[in-house]
């Protein structure tokens, strides 16, 4: 008795789970509509799409956890101004993936810390200045790219599109960033301060760390990751395009919650990410598969978010 | 324009030391002030548009813009934000298309279990302690979602009583000023000059103070939602009135403007200030900042210099950095 | 024979370990002011909430009217025309002072609320501070800190359809000027001759001593003193809260005697509000303490050395490391989400790592030594901080302090709420750690506690009033200190 007891506290501390048993059923479901065949690819299939979600979802997730109110609406706009910027500075040549690459992430590393900048120099909630700024960015985005679509180098596609063992390169960099990121979390100072400033940045400021320098490094953080994934998806879709971002207003924000990070803030969970953004694939794919459409997705997104907040709870406001 | 006057002389003395404060003139001022400039450069563009047929023309979106940001207003008022405004919109706008000409009781059911929906959101939000601006996102997917499923394409119809209304030529005024300052009216009738509006806007301010005087806090965040719900709802239906087409997508832009539009007009995002008469006059210019920047763009009327249509996005986004930085440099003069 | 509005009998109150009551005996009648005086913990605070329903009695009878009320809360109290003016504002800020009036007192709706709102509140205004200056429409923090507190005291004696009876006033004059708070007491004399009853609290004694019928002293959660106004003078009423007559005299620790100002200035610190006298100083190796009514500036002085530490010298000098023990654990020291070992190593993350990664046995044995030398009761560091009782949770904020490279140590009242044992064990260490050249700066509400400082600071109204030496330390002296001399 007691040992079930504990077995279930042992479970609720680990609330990824929920999200991998969900991935899973939407799998089997898909599966059996499919008479049982295509499997693995299907699961490959998700975890080359899912490795897109999960990459921003992290920087989601690191500004989440900073506390109440920390919310990064810029990322849509960032992946793709940073896709635009990735594919004009390679330009094509092979010789330049490295430089277009770092010119991605720099552009998505100057977008957090101009929202942060708005955050602090404005006081205005994170909500608002990223919203803003990602107005202003989509603008630059256009302006930028001119609406062109430009071709990536072939050697970039043709990385980003290789599989081993049918698991996409993409998805094996973001696997690998994904624990580096646990580690951070749970091992470095700085990923203890984003824990502590978010559980009560008060405390924490009280207990000497720099909540305004770790907030800092969040937001741009964040924006790295973006900047990261616009240049990846650019190469993963044969081009740039600055609606590639859109759909990952939303998911980053889902993959988050559903995945077990708490909007309290203080509490992250790197797994669930992976969990979340496999069911919310599979659960498009199983959709699509049955007829239905992207209302229904849609529908079934939101609900999912709101279902599993209302669930988890929120103990403070994340206003 | 009178809300300057209407605040009276409490708000433009400084209780201190009863000083007159420049400050504080120039922050209830702000709404009208920056109305007033986007009608003169509108004016200095093409001075014909400052007429009868001009704001008709102008403003003819500028009603749904003010009706969704008076339901972002109650919103704000409980010191929450909403998020799905904009594809609740959209979701009212296509339920009106599809249903309402031709089975009017279904629309009209629909539309009000809507309502029923958004007071239920402020409950579950207050019951649960949840992050607003998390829930209303799922909500706009949810929204967006239905909407789709009611009208996957766009089109459809709109009701021809709602087209004559919205259509009304009103003598001397146009009509969309006329609507406005009705709105404005209402609303701050409502909102500022009942009993019941000052404890809701109380329980944004301070929540703890309210509770202790024995008013149901579930009950208040409820009401908030449902209002915001039949204003979104009126929103919806007045964009049918005027586009008389629909389309899931074509709100979204909404949410920004009506968030843009209360903070324009003096709200605060925390702690339940609001201002009803500055939050329409808001919607307006930034109803009328979009016009003018299509004037910007025509080559005729000024040369050597002009906004790239790219730019109309960012300019929105410039608009609303610009008052928040204007606001802070005010806040922070005073503190 | 006494008609009591509300009458206590042998009312005790416990929070966990802690006795705030211990069986008080309080009748207040219509037609008389009741003064309440006592040092920091005597009490008064949890008798205002007991008597406003908002906590209910560990035992003990409420009796209302002559009937008693063993289901006595706030809506009893509500209707009984009991009322209580808090220290902090429960004012809407972003609402006029009419509307804040509205909220109040529901009859206050319907057509043309605004007006007699108004009315009522300006009417309520002009009668207890004439020439307020106050409007209707007036949007509540636009108004002076001053102005916020009239508006709340004149709302706490309107009337619509409860009659208001007893109004217990928790130093309404602290924000007032000389002439407002004159007109304060007048009015309370009015209400009260008119048949109210007020119970007034404050530390300027003068105040107590002219306009109260009847004073009641409170020690340790007793109430040691309960007789006309006119049997105490000023020197009677400090004695009578500080105990035990004549020049008491704190017994400390032999350690605290051997004060040595000799070491290295670890912290120079002058009020904000104080541009001349009386410098805070603190050396290596020596323990200071804040003394005075809670609430007078100590808690904000400790956060403004904290955070000038690294900073450029000026009106505060701060040398070397600082670490902060939070008395208020909830929001100024926990990490609920996180182990035992986790927040008491939080302040040490940097010392800590080895090459980029926090070293988890250094921080184990970090944890582990601190939990064995301040002696935290648990099976587990790895356990979630609130397992722990309040006394372990605030020994771990200590543990966190004192496992930090920081040569100073500030403490902010950390001994709230804890249990004797707790305490006993964590003065041992900081004697111990303060003989190692630590130096510590301590505020704190308990006069037990001072005996334990090398000298003492007494702050009121956020200034430096007194210095003590540990000689010189008398339980009198603190009071006579912290309650203001006669104007």
């Amino acid at each position: 008795m007691k040992s079930l007891k504990e077995s279930l506290i042992r479970w609720r501390r680990r609330p990824w789970i929920w999200s991998f048993l969900g991935a899973i059923l939407i799998w089997v479901l898909a599966v059996g509509l499919a008479g049982g065949h295509g499997g693995w690819s299907v699961f490959t299939t998700a975890l080359a799409f899912s490795a897109f979600t999960v990459l921003v979802g992290l920087g989601q997730m690191f500004v989440i956890t900073l506390g109440p109110g920390n919310i990064d609406l810029s990322l849509p706009a960032n992946i793709g101004l940073a896709s635009a910027v990735a594919m004009k500075v390679m330009d094509g040549s092979d010789a330049r993936i490295a430089i277009g690459l770092g010119a991605a992430i720099l552009a998505g590393l100057l977008i957090g810390l101009a929202n942060y900048a708005l955050i602090r120099v404005l006081r205005i909630p994170p909500l608002i200045a990223t919203l803003s700024s990602s107005f202003v960015i989509r603008s630059v985005g256009i302006s930028y790219g001119r609406g062109l679509q430009i071709k990536p180098p072939q050697a970039f596609a043709d990385v980003v599109l290789t599989r081993i063992g049918g698991i996409s390169l993409p998805a094996l960099l973001v696997l690998l960033m994904s624990i580096f990121a646990g580690v951070v979390l749970a091992r470095t100072v700085y990923g203890r301060s984003v824990l502590a400033v978010g559980q009560n940045a008060r405390a924490a400021r009280l207990a000497g760390l720099p909540v305004g320098l770790v907030r800092l490094a969040t937001y741009a953080l964040c924006g790295a990751l973006g900047g990261l994934c616009g240049a990846l998806l650019a190469g993963f879709t044969g081009g740039s395009s600055l609606d590639v971002g859109a759909e990952y207003l939303l998911t980053s924000i889902a993959v988050v919650v559903i995945g077990g990070t708490s909007v309290a803030g203080g509490l992250a969970n790197v797994p669930g990410l992976w969990g979340a953004a496999l069911m919310l694939f599979l659960t498009a794919t199983l959709l699509n598969s049955s007829g239905l459409g992207v209302d229904v997705r849609d529908l079934m997104t939101g609900l999912i978010i709101i279902a599993v907040i209302t669930l988890a709870g929120g103990r403070r406001s994340l206003r | 324009m009178n809300a300057v006057v209407k605040s009276g002389p409490s708000k433009l003395w400084t209780d201190q030391n009863r000083r007159f404060d420049p400050r504080r003139l120039f922050r209830s001022a702000l709404p009208g002030l920056s109305l007033l400039i986007v009608l003169a450069a509108i004016y200095d563009f093409n001075p014909r548009a400052i007429s009868y047929f001009g704001f008709n023309l102008m403003l003819n979106l500028a009603v749904p813009v003010a009706l969704a940001t008076a339901a972002q207003l109650c919103i704000i008022a409980v010191s929450d934000l909403d998020l799905s405004i904009g594809a609740y919109v959209g979701f009212i706008a296509c339920v009106t298309t599809t249903w309402l000409p031709t089975t009017p009781l279904l629309g009209t059911a629909a539309i009000l279990a809507s309502i029923v929906a958004y007071g239920a959101l402020g409950a579950l939000v207050h019951w649960r302690q949840l992050p607003s601006i998390v829930v209303t996102l799922g909500m706009s997917f949810v929204w967006l979602g239905l909407a789709l499923f009611v009208r996957p394409q766009p089109g459809g119809l709109s009701p021809v009583w709602l087209s004559t209304f919205m259509g009304l030529h009103v003598p001397y005024v146009p009509f969309p000023i006329v609507a406005a300052v009705v709105l404005a009216i209402v609303l701050h009738l409502v909102l500022m000059n009942t009993a019941f509006g000052a404890v809701l806007r109380g329980a944004g301010g301070n929540a703890t103070a309210v509770g202790r005087s024995g008013w149901s806090l579930l009950r208040i965040k409820a009401t908030a939602y449902a209002m915001a719900g039949v204003l979104g709802s009126l929103a919806g239906l007045s964009l049918v009135g005027v586009s008389s087409s629909a389309d899931a997508n074509m709100a979204n832009g909404y949410t920004l403007l009506s968030i843009a539009g209360a903070i324009l007009g003096g709200a605060e995002f925390i702690g339940g200030r609001i201002s009803p008469i500055g939050a329409v006059m808001g919607a307006l210019t930034l109803q009328l900042a979009t016009v003018a920047l299509n004037f910007f763009q025509l080559p005729e009327v000024f040369p050597g210099f002009r906004i790239p249509p790219e730019w109309q996005v960012g300019a929105q986004g410039i608009i609303l950095i610009v008052i928040l930085a204007i606001r802070a440099l005010i806040n922070r003069g005073e503190a | 024979m006494d008609r009591g509005i509300i009458d206590l009998s042998e009312v005790t109150k416990s929070f966990g370990a802690v006795h705030a009551l211990r069986g008080v005996d309080l009748t207040i009648r219509s037609g008389e002011a009741l003064g309440l005086v006592g040092h920091n913990g005597a009490g008064k605070s949890t008798l205002m909430h007991i008597l406003t329903g908002t906590v209910a009695p560990t035992a003990g009878i409420i009796s209302a009217d002559q009937n008693q009320r063993p289901d006595y809360d706030v809506n009893i109290a509500k209707m009984l025309g009991i009322r209580c003016v808090f220290q902090e504002l429960s004012l809407c800020p972003n609402l006029t002072v009419a509307e804040n009036t509205c909220i109040t007192h529901r009859p206050l709706s319907g057509l043309g609320w605004r007006k007699r709102a108004g009315k009522l509140i300006i009417g309520k205004l002009d009668e207890i501070f004439p020439g307020h200056g106050i409007m209707p429409g007036a949007i509540v923090s636009d108004l002076s800190i001053g102005r916020r507190q009239m508006v709340e005291i004149a709302r706490a004696f309107t009337k619509t359809d409860i009659i208001p009876r007893l109004i217990i006033l928790d130093e309404p004059t602290s924000s007032l000027d000389p002439s407002t708070s004159q007109q304060l007491l007048s009015f309370m004399r009015r209400f009260v001759s008119e048949g109210g009853a007020t119970i007034f609290i404050s530390h300027l004694l003068q105040e107590i001593l002219d306009y109260c019928d009847r004073i009641v002293v409170m020690r340790d959660g007793r109430v040691v003193a309960d007789d006309i106004a006119t049997e105490f003078g000023r020197s009677k009423l400090i004695t009578t809260m500080g105990g035990a007559a004549g020049g008491h005299q704190v017994s400390s620790p032999e350690s605290a005697r051997s004060a040595s100002s000799t070491g290295n200035l670890r912290v120079r610190y002058r009020a904000k509000t104080q541009p001349t006298g009386i410098e805070l100083s603190v050396h290596a190796g020596e323990i200071v303490g804040l003394a005075g009514l809670a609430g007078h500036g100590q808690s904000l002085s400790l956060i403004e050395i904290f955070e000038a530490a690294g900073g450029r010298p000026g009106r505060i000098e701060v040398n070397g490391q600082v670490a902060l023990v939070a008395g208020d654990r909830q929001t100024d020291g926990i990490f609920p989400l996180w182990s035992i070992a986790d927040n008491i190593t939080v302040r040490s993350l940097t010392a800590l790592t080895r090459g980029a990664l926090i070293s988890q046995q250094r921080a184990g044995e970090l944890a582990k030594s601190w939990k064995e030398r301040i002696g935290i009761r648990t099976p587990d560091l790895d356990n979630n901080i609130l397992s722990l009782s309040g006394g372990n949770q605030q020994k771990a904020l200590f543990a966190r302090a004192f496992g930090s490279n920081a040569e100073t140590i500030l403490m902010d009242d950390p001994m709230r709420g804890v249990d004797i044992g707790t305490k006993l064990d964590v003065y041992r260490l900081i004697e111990h750690e303060a003989e190692q050249g630590r130096c510590f700066l301590w505020y704190t509400t308990e006069m037990d506690e001072l005996a334990y400082c090398h000298k003492i600071y007494i702050f009121r109204n956020r200034q430096i009033v007194a210095q003590l030496s540990q000689d010189e330390l008398t339980e009198e002296r603190v009071i006579h200190s912290s309650f203001q001399e006669a104007v």
